[in-house]
Order: C-alpha cells, then structure tokens, then sequence
C-alpha cells in the first residue's frame, strides 16, 4: 500500500505536491518555510555534474547507476544534523550487513570551500567504510543539489564563521537511478530500513 | 521546609548560613543526566554536546546561558527541519523549564553548540559545562567525549 502509494506520487506531479501540502502544511508555517515544495529528485541517468571522491576519483552521476544507491548532503562542519545522520546510516548499514554490502553511500558537501577531498576524506573516515564524501567545484556541487532538488544556503554566524541551511533528507535511489523513495530527517530506524530494503529490492526487480 | 529532602546530612550551621547565603529560586534542585558530546577533528569546527535537564525542584527555573573553557563561545541552538526536509540551526530562546519536568538536549533539536573551541574534543576525556540559569544559579557537569559516530550516551 506505502509502496503503491510512493509509485503513484512519482508518476504524477502534481499528485506530489498535493501529497507533500497535505503532509506538511500543518508544520509549514516555520521561520524559512516554505520553499517550492513537492519537487522529485531527477532520475540518476537525467543528472548532469562532475565532482571528486574522498580518494580523489573523478566521480558524477553514472558512477551510481548499476547500484542502489543513497544520497545524503551535508558539510563536515555542521555539529549536529550530519554527524547524527552519518552515524544513522552507518547503524542501517550496520543493521543490513551483507544486504547492503552492493550498495552506493554518498555523502556530498554543500561547503565545498571548507570541505576539501582531504577534510572529506578524513571526516568519513569516522563512519561507516561504505559512506564515500564527494566535494568539487562550487558549480558543480550547485549543480549536483539542483538535480536531486536539494537546497542549501549559506548563512553568517556570530563571529565571522558561517554555517550551511541544507536538505537533510535521504536520497534512496534503485540500481536504474531512479529514485525509490527519501528518508526524513528524525525517521525512525524501523521506518529507515525497510525503506532501503525496498531500495534494494527493486534493484533485484529491476533485473529481471 | 519543602526543602528538606535536599539539606539531608546538612548540619544546623551549615543550614542556617545557607538561609543567611542568597537563596536561588529553583536553580539549586536542577540536575542534568545523560551528558555526553562527540569528539572533534581539531579546533576549527564547532562541537556540540546532548543532555537532559531535569528540574526536580519546587520552582519554575529558565535557563539562559552556557560557559566553559573548552569554547570561546557556547551557546543552546537549536535545530530546526522545515517542511521541505531542510534543516537551519539558530541560537534558541531561553528555555523555562517548569518543576519536575525535563528539556532534553539530543541530537537533532536543543545542543549544547560550542563554538571557538580552545581545544581539540578528545574521545575519552571530559570537559566541565556550566550551565546559568536566570536566578542568578549556576549547575557544573562534566561531559563524557565520545567518538565522532557516537548516536547517544549509551553508545
Ligand atoms: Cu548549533
């Protein structure tokens, strides 16, 4: 029913944005909100942008095609939401085990001015093996977000820092590139992997 | 002398030099369980550290502030996630927190932030956070670095 649900939402456009107005609406009214809600992440193969891994690899796109594949932005920066989120997804991984072992984990950085492939490279290798950082140019970061419909800003801190507003959901998308279905920020863990359990799922559907 | 459970073992000295002392309304009977923060890669990204604050006393109490010498500047945020899935920290409002109940500082809405480290967070040592309160009280813990992954105080 969830999943014919997800389906559905996918092939109908406005159909999602009804779907997202009528889950959000109620929490909607919070200093920030709302942007243009209800937008679907493009499918992989539809994306278009060039960034490096944490081991320096040419990386885009097409790297993810071919596996199931889960997305997340943040910056290495951020003290709470990414390091929690990084940590999430490290216990699914942990939780799936050899189920996830075929698996794409992508953490890109929305502060690619800070998070260079070496801070990248350090900060996931705090996390689970699995989790690769991707960082590059300012455009193509911009570039990579507009694609799965993420958004981030750039905001002042007090003392001349700054730190990054982003989207912190999870991106699950099946061994074609076509997304399967997000995970909210603050989802539960019994809610999280099944999700990518069906990532991966449809994967195995996907080939036959 | 709704007090009492607190001036246990206290003697009568002691008692009538703590009435004589300024009294804070409420601060005093506030405790804070399960701190824990997680370890930083060196100084220059901020830390954040979790905890429950509990106010088993009689009294409204509003926290209002945060020192340390592990930060130039600590401050409670709060995170916030918007319809759309983005999420945005600000420094949050002060916090009133009414007798017995508890604010809990976790990871992903109330922390600890602490900007400007002095020094690096390291995993297994400790640093002291105070934690003032708006009648002039202030309440001391000593806050368990775990490691960058960490999910909880348990973990
Ligand atoms: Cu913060």
């Amino acid at each position: 029913m969830q999943r014919r649900h997800v389906v559905q939402y996918g092939a109908a456009g406005v159909g999602a944005v009804a779907l997202m107005l009528g889950v959000g609406w109620w929490r909607a009214d919070g200093p920030g909100a709302p942007k243009p809600a209800g937008q679907r992440p493009l499918p992989l193969s539809a994306m278009d942008f060039r960034l490096t891994d944490h081991e320096g690899n040419e990386v885009g796109p097409e790297t993810l095609i071919g596996r199931p594949t889960m997305v997340f932005f943040g910056f290495t920066y951020c003290p709470d939401v990414c390091p929690t989120t990084l940590s999430d997804i490290s216990g699914w991984l942990e939780d799936l085990g050899d189920e996830a072992a075929q698996m794409n984990v992508v953490f890109i950085t929305v502060d690619p001015e800070r998070d260079t492939v070496e801070a990248m490279a350090e900060y996931v290798g705090y996390f689970h093996p699995a989790i690769r950082g991707w960082t590059g140019p300012a455009n193509q970061v911009a570039r990579a977000a507009e694609g799965f419909r993420a958004s981030y800003e750039r905001v002042p801190a007090e003392g001349g820092d700054y730190t990054m507003n982003h989207t912190a959901s999870v991106f699950l998308f099946d061994a074609k590139g076509e997304l399967v279905t997000m995970i909210d920020y603050h989802e539960p863990r019994e809610f999280a992997v099944p999700k990518i359990r069906r990532a991966l799922k449809e994967d195995v559907e996907g080939v036959t | 002398m709704n007090k009492l459970p607190y001036i246990n073992g206290l003697t009568l000295v002691l008692l009538l030099s703590a009435m004589s002392a300024p009294a804070f309304a409420g601060s005093e009977d506030v405790v804070v369980e399960n701190a824990w923060s997680r370890a930083s890669i060196g100084v220059n990204r901020p830390g954040a550290a979790y905890m429950t604050v509990h106010n088993t006393g009689e009294d409204t109490v509003t926290l209002t502030g945060l020192t340390t010498p592990l930060a130039v500047m600590p401050q409670i945020h709060e995170t916030k996630t918007n319809a759309d899935g983005v999420s945005s920290m600000a420094p949050a409002d002060e916090i009133t927190i009414e007798p017995g109940q508890s604010v809990a500082l976790e990871p992903g809405g109330l922390h600890a932030m602490l900007m400007k480290l002095q020094n690096p967070m390291i995993e297994g040592e400790t640093f002291p956070l105070t934690l003032t309160f708006s009648d002039g009280g202030e309440v001391t813990v000593e806050v368990p670095i775990l490691g960058i992954a960490a999910r909880g105080p348990e973990s």
